[in-house]
């Protein structure tokens, strides 16, 4: 008797323990902050990664704002998957999903592009012929990839005669594949490239040809390939400690940099590219090139007035503050992502950061205060160097490493915890910026 | 990281797995801890001789764990490239090994006759 009683005792304290769990489980949500009631009309152009991830932060912040977003894409691409669709380790779907599927219900989304900003007036014309007027404008419609710039180039060639272009989304960088593969299992000669303009993530050239390299080396063996890589100036990196690590690690790996060649023109028939260079046209032959172009802030921002008048001209970015991404003229526009004219910051992960600056500063705005969050230029990459290992780097405007886990994960290391951190959790990680959680 | 909080960590979990099965995973880990918990409850000892069959299933849980996230990652163990990698490699296997063992342990206890002595 003594024996069942006992049990039963147990049993009691073992569900105790399950409610006390439960509750402690409940007892440790966050507290959501009062939302602010408003009647603003604020307009977004674009919904990609910088404007989904905005608006859905925004839901949460505002009542009762009237929410218009511009973007003619009815497709949402996770562009830091493109690197892994061009070296066969991801189908091109795993960069595809709907721009519908991480908008919040309430919000207005006009399937079309902004045709003309008036900064003055206050209002942005689509290309559908309708106007809207708007109290804050946040500007982040991306970048546009000027591939008619390489004369001889165009989009039908990727994937053949040798010629790759991941940058063009998620059909070519799946071709783009086609035509690496081949010159892996082949060999012969790899041309690497980057465009002289600001880029996004400029790692990823980087990236595509530690891949190849190594997926080369894998297939084939070793010495039966030659891999060059072109760089836009006299560095392979922004930032000067890295370019120092990527310079040893080519060296290691025998890729051979040439310094201040910019590509200029493709001959596929004769399978030769021209590079500006400072002692004037040079050209190279090649088996394999990939091929990433200028890029350029859209038309509408270049003709709407806000771009920088005395820097980048030919690329023209958004004059912003660049602590605060809002424009110096007009105190009422933001930009975000890639058209923000800052130093650094046309990555997923500076998007990350920024977003919650420009939350800060427009709901502040809206109440009629000052915003105090600050934007450091943050930016993430994950640098891979090869399918298994990558370099977390992370770093600021001011050249600076700020590793997220010092001490750890050694950013000039090349470690496979970095690599599963690409891989696995960065997706994950983005998708969870879109819904405003990250 | 900015914001790692546990409701990140948690929506970062959901967009790996799918909430589903991310959540069904809670529930089967939950469920598998809550079961071994009552089982030790309820027969007051750990039994000698069913975890002598959970240690011995240990290796393998370790193995089939780091396997799977080697399959899953387009690794290999070529790819360690400092200390915290192999903690890391550690890491999987142990949770692999204490996986293994809890679910071997408490599968016996649940569905074994419970000796009497």
């Amino acid at each position: 008797m003594t024996y069942s009683h006992e049990i039963r005792a147990s049993r009691r304290a073992f569900l105790g323990l399950l409610g006390g769990g439960l509750a402690t489980a409940a007892a440790v949500r966050p507290a959501m902050a009062e939302k602010l009631q408003t009647k603003a009309r604020i307009v977004m152009i674009g919904a990609g990664a910088a404007g989904t991830a905005l608006v859905n932060r925004l839901m949460d912040r505002l009542e009762g704002a009237d929410i218009t977003i511009l973007d003619p894409s009815a497709e949402h691409l996770y562009q830091p998957g493109l690197s892994l669709v061009a070296a066969g380790l991801k189908p091109a779907s795993y960069t595809q999903s709907k721009t519908t599927d991480w908008l919040p219900r309430q919000i207005a989304l006009v399937p079309e592009a902004a045709a003309a900003i008036d900064p003055e007036a206050k209002t942005v014309s689509s290309t559908g012929g309708q106007t809207f007027s708007y109290d804050f404008l946040v500007v982040a419609p991306g970048l546009v990839l000027d591939h008619d710039a390489i004369e001889g180039f165009s989009l039908d060639l990727v994937g053949t005669q040798g010629i790759g272009a991941l940058y063009a989304g998620p059909k070519y960088a799946a071709k783009t594949w086609e035509a690496a593969s081949k010159f892996t299992e082949e060999g012969g000669v790899g041309l690497f490239t980057r465009p002289g303009t600001e880029m996004k993530c400029a790692g990823a050239p980087l990236k595509h040809t530690f891949l190849i390299e190594d997926i080369a080396t894998r297939t084939a063996g070793k010495g039966k390939h030659e891999m060059h890589y072109a760089a836009n100036n006299q560095s392979l990196f922004g930032v000067p400690i890295v370019s120092e690590k990527v310079r040893m690690l080519f060296e290691n790996r025998g890729i051979t940099p040439h310094y201040s060649h910019v590509l200029k023109a493709v001959d596929p028939g004769r399978k030769l590219a021209t590079f500006t260079t400072p002692e004037g046209d040079a050209e190279m032959a090649y088996d394999y090139l990939h091929v990433i172009p200028p890029q350029r802030a859209p038309d509408v921002i270049r003709q709407s007035g806000l771009s920088w008048a005395d820097k980048w001209t030919d690329q023209g970015w958004v004059e912003v503050d660049k602590q605060t991404l809002r424009h110096l003229r007009y105190p009422d526009i933001f930009a975000l992502g890639d058209v923000a004219g800052v130093p650094k910051g046309k990555t997923a992960a500076s998007v990350k950061w920024q977003v919650p600056v420009v939350e800060d500063h427009l709901v502040a705005a809206i109440d009629g205060r000052e915003g105090s969050a600050s934007y450091d230029g943050y930016t993430s990459c994950p640098l891979i160097t090869r399918v298994g290992r990558a370099m977390l780097i992370e770093f600021d405007y001011h050249n600076n490493l700020t590793p997220s886990f010092p001490g750890v994960i050694a950013p000039l290391e090349e470690l496979w915890i970095s690599w599963l951190m690409k891989e696995v959790a960065l997706k994950a990680t983005y998708n969870a910026m879109l819904r405003g959680k990250a | 990281m900015e914001q790692l909080t546990l409701e990140t960590l948690i929506a970062v979990f959901e967009e790996i797995f799918g909430r589903t099965l991310f959540w069904v995973m809670v529930g089967a880990a939950v469920v598998v801890t809550l079961a071994y918990i009552y089982v030790l409850i309820r027969d007051r000892a750990m039994s000698m001789r069913k975890f002598l069959w959970a240690q011995i299933s240990m290796p393998f849980g370790a193995v089939a764990a780091v396997l799977f996230v080697q399959v899953m990652t387009h690794s290999n163990f070529r790819d360690i490239g400092g200390p915290v990698d192999v903690i890391v490699l550690l890491g999987v296997a142990a949770m692999g090994a204490i996986g293994i063992a809890i679910l071997v342990y408490t599968a016996q206890s649940l569905f074994r006759a419970v000796p009497h002595d």
